[in-house]
């Protein structure tokens, strides 16, 4: 077993599919940290994967084009990040409950459109999912051209994706405001920014990155839809926001860590591994757990996160 | 600098404001001449930062009218008041303290759909302004990692990066060391010869009287005069403020005998702040029965995390203390108490519980124990007794025990905290800013309560900012600078320029 492990097709393999892994952890975590940045903390983005994953899958299914699906799934987390913030910044509601709410009314929402559209059925439909694209010359360099320039074009994008989040926080005056508004929402006020119109729209873009981080995985991962599609990739979006500090980079490493060890897991389960399948199927979030208790520590987040800001009259 | 002649910038005309049934300003007169610093002195709540609040856009007011260079303004916020020429410098700054300093100068003034950041061109200009006005900064330090006075300076570049040619500062030097203060008053001489004018809002009479070219005295709301300092003197400006004669110089009492009982005694303590570096550096010291000792310094030295070490409430990094000789270094908050200390956290939040009663906050410390409680059951007959005498005996104005906490002035809460300490009959009073951010009269009280406890026997610590509550309590001073104690001195050779030199880390 371990000359499997250790063959360069096994390993060629398992990184490819370690980076197709990281991509929907990877999109849904950069929105929910344009969210925690603005200080809003959007516990519900497990939740809109999910819902994402469905009407990502059924657009694509009636429309037969897997592009407007996965524009509609984008859409569909675009307009429940804009439920959350406007509960959580107008009405100054708490976020871990408001968080929770999100998170639940999606699951259910998801699973009760699934029944009603494709009914219960042992047959389910499936979908064509996006080709691989082999950047020429390039993905014919060992083990590195298979992982890095054979993967299909969300992965590409999400890669390109990386840079432009850090020209955005660190070059912009959006990025400025962005930061102030979650750092210090009363100085970001006395700059004259609008505090709570910065909050909704962060919260916003950050459900439609969690939309499309879930469309993700019917159109260009499974073909298929279930409603445990997700399994917790919501959850350690939010995990490796923190494990990846708030910046892009970090939050990269974080994203393929997670990749790796649901990739592991699948691989294990291929080869027979001898433990019992649901064991591996933990490995993920066992490993999401030991690396958050390892790495993130003493907060380091946005100051005002989860703080909803008051303008108060009188000083 | 300051003439007759010279035109007024602002005029703000029979100025009334009401926070609920709080009379905040009433009918105020106020003008500021162009090329002026004009002192606006009175106590905490005499509304001199709500009137400057109205200038700067951040109230509305109830009535009145205000004239900017002889023109009717209605200012509708401070982004307004900018517009207009109009900065403020608040007590607690408006910065973002993860930003360097020049991201927090340029944030808010780039156009939205220009987003891309220009920041050697804003480096230049922020460096020009800086040089133009002596301010030393470094435009590339992040925010956190400055000194207050630095922070400071920040703040008025921002105003300034905004072409303002009024700037109100409210209680600039209360966080700044005598020598930082000076800096600051000699960027705003350079301010007023550059024809801007600068509002001062101060309750210190002495600083009013050095800086300023006019002062403003406001009491209860109300302007009461306004006046040219040259011919102002302290006794005249003080009972402006308070309505009667203050005592300035409280009587110097019998010296202490050191050579018996020493009740603290503390050994080589080291501490580690929150941000895990050390905050208190090999401290030693000691207080005796019948003393007070003082420990002088700029916010932020380790006074806090060394009285916390001392109350129990932070475990110590290296060293000892003991308390009557008995080690108490890594003891409970209760053990100490028990043992016969006395505690007034520095912040008046950390003292009572705001949504419960003063007869709940009366005994949050002694609960336990007879007669507020046998096997467990609380005695209320005692409480409420206990409660009562802690309220008439100290002059606390609440309705009745009943009241919440939360409902007290500081004076009022602050005189609660400290009776409610003194009640415990401690032999060591840990004694941390008690004077802070209350009223003149609670003020007075408070130290001379102080003072007849010292004559009485008790062994007092002292922590303060404020130099002239430490020159003329304690016995001895103590000036703390990064967590090292970097002097030591008695009452009769302390003079402030000596205890500026070592807050500011020279040693003298």
């Amino acid at each position: 077993m371990l000359d499997q492990i250790f063959s360069v097709v096994f390993l060629t393999g398992f990184l490819a599919a370690t980076l197709r892994m990281a991509t929907p952890i990877l999109i849904t975590a950069l929105g929910e940290m344009i969210a925690e940045r603005s200080g809003i903390l959007n516990l519900g983005i497990e939740g809109i994967m999910v819902l994402g994953a469905f009407v990502g899958f059924w657009v694509s299914y009636q429309s037969g084009d897997l592009w407007q699906g996965f524009l509609w799934g984008g859409l569909a987390g675009g307009i429940i990040g804009a439920l959350m913030g406007i509960v959580s910044v107008r009405f100054h509601a708490n976020q871990i409950v408001t968080g929770l709410g999100i998170w639940i009314l999606c699951q259910g929402l998801s699973s009760f459109l699934n029944r009603r559209i494709f009914g219960i059925s042992s047959v389910r439909p499936q979908l064509p999912t996006l080709p691989a694209i082999p950047i020429p010359g390039l993905s014919k360099i060992p083990i590195l051209g298979e992982t890095l320039f054979n993967q299909n074009i969300i992965v590409y994008g999400t890669l390109l994706l990386i840079p432009l989040f850090i020209y955005f926080l660190r070059q912009t005056s959006w990025g400025l405001h962005l930061s102030a508004v979650g750092e210090n929402p009363r100085a970001a006020d006395a700059a004259g920014l609008r505090v709570e119109w910065i909050r909704f729209l962060a919260t916003t873009f950050g459900g439609m990155m969690a939309g499309w981080g879930g469309a993700y995985l019917p159109i260009a991962f499974y073909g298929l839809y279930t409603d445990d599609l997700a399994v917790g990739r919501g959850w350690m979006a939010i995990a490796v926001v923190a494990f990846g500090r708030w910046s892009p980079l970090g939050m990269l490493a974080g994203a393929l860590i997670f990749g790796a060890s649901s990739a592991l897991q699948y691989r294990l389960q291929a080869m027979n591994f001898p433990l019992p399948y649901q064991f591996l199927l933990m490995l993920p979030f066992l490993i999401t757990l030991i690396f958050v208790v390892l790495f993130v520590r003493g907060g380091g987040g946005p100051a005002a996160l989860a703080k909803p800001y008051i303008r108060t009259q009188s000083e | 600098m300051m003439s007759d002649k010279s035109p007024s910038v602002i005029v703000m005309r029979g100025i009334t404001k009401r926070f609920g049934s709080v009379v905040a300003n009433d009918n105020v007169f106020f003008t500021l001449q162009k090329g002026e610093i004009h002192g606006l002195l009175g106590e905490n709540g005499a509304g001199k930062t709500t009137l400057m609040n109205i200038l700067y856009g951040l109230h509305q007011p109830d009535s009145g009218e205000i004239l900017i260079n002889g023109v009717h303004s209605h200012i509708k916020s401070p982004h307004d008041a900018i517009a207009r020429g109009i900065g403020m410098v608040h007590q607690h700054f408006m910065q973002v303290p993860t930003f360097t300093v020049i991201d927090n100068v340029i944030l808010g003034l780039q156009p939205f759909y220009r987003p891309a950041l220009d920041r050697r061109h804003a480096r230049q200009r922020l460096l020009e302004i800086a040089h133009l006005y002596g301010l030393s900064i470094d435009p590339d330090a992040y925010i956190w990692q400055l000194s207050v006075g630095d922070r400071q300076r920040v703040e008025i570049i921002k105003a300034l990066y905004r072409n303002v040619r009024i700037l109100i500062l409210d209680e600039p030097t209360s966080v700044l060391t005598p020598q930082e203060s000076e800096d600051l008053f000699h960027t705003l001489r350079r301010l007023v010869e550059n024809g801007l004018s600068v509002v001062f809002i101060t309750h210190n009479l002495e600083e009013a009287l050095a800086i300023t070219d006019r002062i403003t005295v406001l009491r209860n709301g109300k302007a009461m005069a306004t006046l040219p300092s040259v011919h102002a003197t302290k006794e005249e400006l003080a009972s402006l403020m308070v309505g009667r004669q203050v005592l300035f110089d409280i009587p110097t009492l019998d010296l202490p005998d050191v050579s018996v009982n020493e009740v603290l005694s503390v050994e080589k303590l080291s501490v580690k702040g929150d941000r895990g570096s050390l905050a208190v550096r090999t401290v030693s010291f000691s207080v005796h029965q019948g003393e007070i000792v003082g420990i002088a310094g700029v916010d932020g030295n380790g006074q806090s995390e060394l009285i916390q070490v001392l109350a129990g409430l932070r475990a110590p990094y290296e060293g000892r203390f003991f308390i009557k000789g008995r080690e108490m270094t890594n003891a409970s908050p209760r053990e100490i108490l028990q043992a016969g200390v006395g505690y007034i956290p520095e912040n008046l939040e950390d003292a009572l519980i705001p949504s419960f009663s003063l007869l709940e906050n009366a005994v949050l410390d002694t609960h336990y124990t007879p007669p507020f409680s046998r096997n467990g059951v609380l005695d209320f007959r005692n409480i409420v007794r206990h409660a009562r005498a802690l309220i008439q005996s100290h002059d606390v104005r609440v309705p009745d025990e009943m009241a919440k906490a939360a409902v007290l002035s500081g004076g009022n809460k602050q005189k609660f905290i400290v009776a409610r300490a003194l009640a415990r009959n401690p032999q060591l009073l840990i004694a941390a800013h008690p004077t802070r951010g209350i009223d003149i009269g609670a003020e007075e009280y408070i130290r001379n309560l102080l003072l007849q406890k010292r004559k009485e026997g008790m062994a007092i610590l002292l922590v303060s900012t404020k130099l002239d509550e430490i020159m003329s309590l304690s016995d001895r001073i103590l000036v703390m600078e990064r967590g090292r104690i970097m002097g030591e001195m008695l009452r009769e050779e302390a003079t402030i320029e000596r205890i500026g030199m070592l807050m500011a880390g020279s040693e003298a």
